[in-house]
């Protein structure tokens, strides 16, 4: 019977913390509106989640295009198809790789960094000192860092696909020797704006908007210690890329059609 | 005439505090607790480590609700306030932490100026002489351009005390505001404490385990133990307390009421029962 009751447990903690969450992600979409007469607030935080993200994005992505490039040529070319490689680089990015591996790389850069700050303002008082002078500090710390989180994630994604099909031009054109000019020319007419470009700015929408919230969840909600701090930085990562390849798959078959 | 002292003795009481009832799982914190803050004094609430002196000023300013009993502050029921009411009473209450918790991404000037900014529209130059006027007040306008990491404790204490009266509160808590303070620290925190009670025309409650630093500014003390008000009044008053637990508290006895010894078994038996293995 023991271990019914330990299962249990473990549900209700789960269950308890999802509630938590999710009143917790009311409260932060209500206090969005607060933050129109202060933008500044909100344009500090995307430069610290977004533009000093940009180097491991810009780096990651340069490099995955690279592969992708040179993968996708030795597939393609046993079919005769190489000069389809830009569309496989393009489509591979734009669709998935480019919205998930940057949601991947934001949790890593950006949510940690949410997360150990906020919960290290929780652990020394000051988000309590705050409330104190009586200032929200879901309006004043979270709001600000989750919207920029928000907007951040899909530029960034856009950022990380279009130094991807850099990265598979360099590889594809300058090593393999594939045509630059069928290179580009395949990628413009397979490429849709809607079906592909659209539904991959949607999917980074969408994990940026998870990323972001659990990055500044977990903080809220860590034990104010410096070891609950490290656990809750830990539960960031975890969380956040579990969330992001589930939500993929689902987005995926909503968007493309699972038949 | 009676009637008449009670209305007045009501009014001029900030803090009033009946029948308070506060429990963290199943340990009780306070059973039964009353307490008054007169307008215009220092109280202070004293009592060992872990009696819950801090959880009392989270009472106070509403960060905690309790179990049972009612508490008022300048006239209103923290408990039952909304989030907008007891925000707007806030703005009138200060509270300094026994870590300072300044803003560690601010610089003092800012940190100072913060709950300016937050609740004013005031213009940039006025924020300017207000926040300069309050670091002067707590010795340190040559440090406002320092950020908080290059500050000594007594400093940042200093600091989150110029913070905390930045908006002029009509009262102020202060929580441990003399621990961990070389003795220089202590001894300008003590005077700013009652410097500023009486300049300033607020109303101070100071908690604190250091018996002679806060009996010296007091006007009035509260001795809490195990959830409980174990003494109170005046601190001349209760240095001639005939109770074991206040005189052992205020002189500092490492034995009585409290015991030197944590609860155990039988010392010898204790001893014995190893001796028996060998």
């Amino acid at each position: 019977m023991g271990w019914i009751r330990f299962l249990g447990r473990i549900g209700l903690r789960f269950f308890e913390r999802l509630g938590r969450g999710h009143l917790f992600l009311v409260q932060l979409l209500a206090a969005l509106p607060s933050l129109l007469p202060r933008p500044g607030l909100v344009i500090r935080e995307l430069y610290s989640a977004g533009v000093r993200s940009m180097l491991i994005v810009v780096v990651s992505g340069l490099f995955v295009g690279m592969v992708l490039g040179l993968q996708g040529y030795n597939t393609l070319s046993k079919f005769g198809a190489a000069e389809s490689l830009g569309v496989l680089v393009a489509l591979s990015l734009v669709r998935e790789l480019g919205p998930v591996v940057t949601a991947l790389l934001f949790a890593g850069r950006a949510g940690t960094s949410l997360t150990a700050e906020i919960g290290l303002m929780k652990a020394t008082e000051q988000l309590s000192s705050m409330e104190m002078m009586a200032v929200d500090p879901i309006r004043r710390i979270m709001a600000p860092r989750f919207l920029a989180g928000f907007i951040a994630m899909p530029l960034l994604a856009a950022i990380f696909s279009a130094v991807g099909v850099l990265g598979g031009y360099f590889v594809g054109v300058g090593l393999l020797g594939v045509d630059s000019g069928v290179f580009w020319s395949q990628m413009q007419a397979n490429v849709a704006l809607h079906a592909d470009v659209i539904n991959g700015v949607i999917k980074s929408a969408v994990f940026g908007l998870v990323a972001a919230w659990i990055a500044v969840f977990e903080g809220y909600d860590a034990v104010p210690t410096s070891e609950g701090v490290s656990r809750a930085t830990t539960r960031t990562v975890v969380n956040t890329a579990l969330a992001v390849l589930a939500l993929d798959f689902v987005l995926t078959a909503l968007m493309y059609g699972v038949s | 005439m009676d009637k008449k002292n009670a209305k007045d003795d009501r009014t001029d009481l900030v803090v009033q505090v009946r029948g308070l009832r506060f429990l963290r799982g199943r340990k009780v914190i306070f059973e039964d607790v009353d307490l008054d803050i007169r307008r215009g004094q220092v109280t202070a609430i004293m009592g060992p480590s872990g009696t819950g002196k801090t959880t009392l000023l989270r009472l106070l300013g509403g960060q905690l609700r309790p179990d049972a009993g009612t508490i008022v502050v300048d006239g209103e029921e923290v408990p039952r306030l909304s989030t907008k009411q007891l925000y707007r009473l806030r703005q009138r209450m200060g509270m300094l932490f026994q870590s300072g918790a300044l803003f560690t991404d601010l610089d003092v000037f800012e940190n100072v100026a913060f709950p300016l900014r937050e609740h004013t529209d005031l213009p940039e130059s006025i924020i300017r002489d207000l926040v300069l006027i309050k670091l002067q007040a707590v010795g340190l306008r040559g440090a406002a351009s320092m950020m908080p990491a290059e500050l000594s404790g007594g400093m940042a204490r200093r600091v989150a005390l110029a913070r905390a009266i930045a908006l002029d509160p009509m009262m102020i808590m202060y929580d441990e505001p003399f621990t961990g303070q070389d003795p220089i620290s202590k001894g300008v925190i003590v005077q700013l404490v009652r410097l500023l009670n009486d300049a300033l025309g607020m109303t101070s409650i100071v908690v604190s385990h250091d018996v002679s630093e806060t009996a010296a500014i007091a006007d009035y003390v509260y001795l809490i133990s195990e959830g409980r008000v174990v003494g109170q009044g005046a601190p001349e008053t209760l240095r001639r307390d005939a109770s074991p637990w206040v005189e052992q508290f205020l002189n500092a006895l490492p034995d009585g009421p409290v015991p030197f010894h944590y609860p155990a078994p039988d010392y010898l038996e204790d001893l014995l029962a190893g001796a028996g293995g060998g």
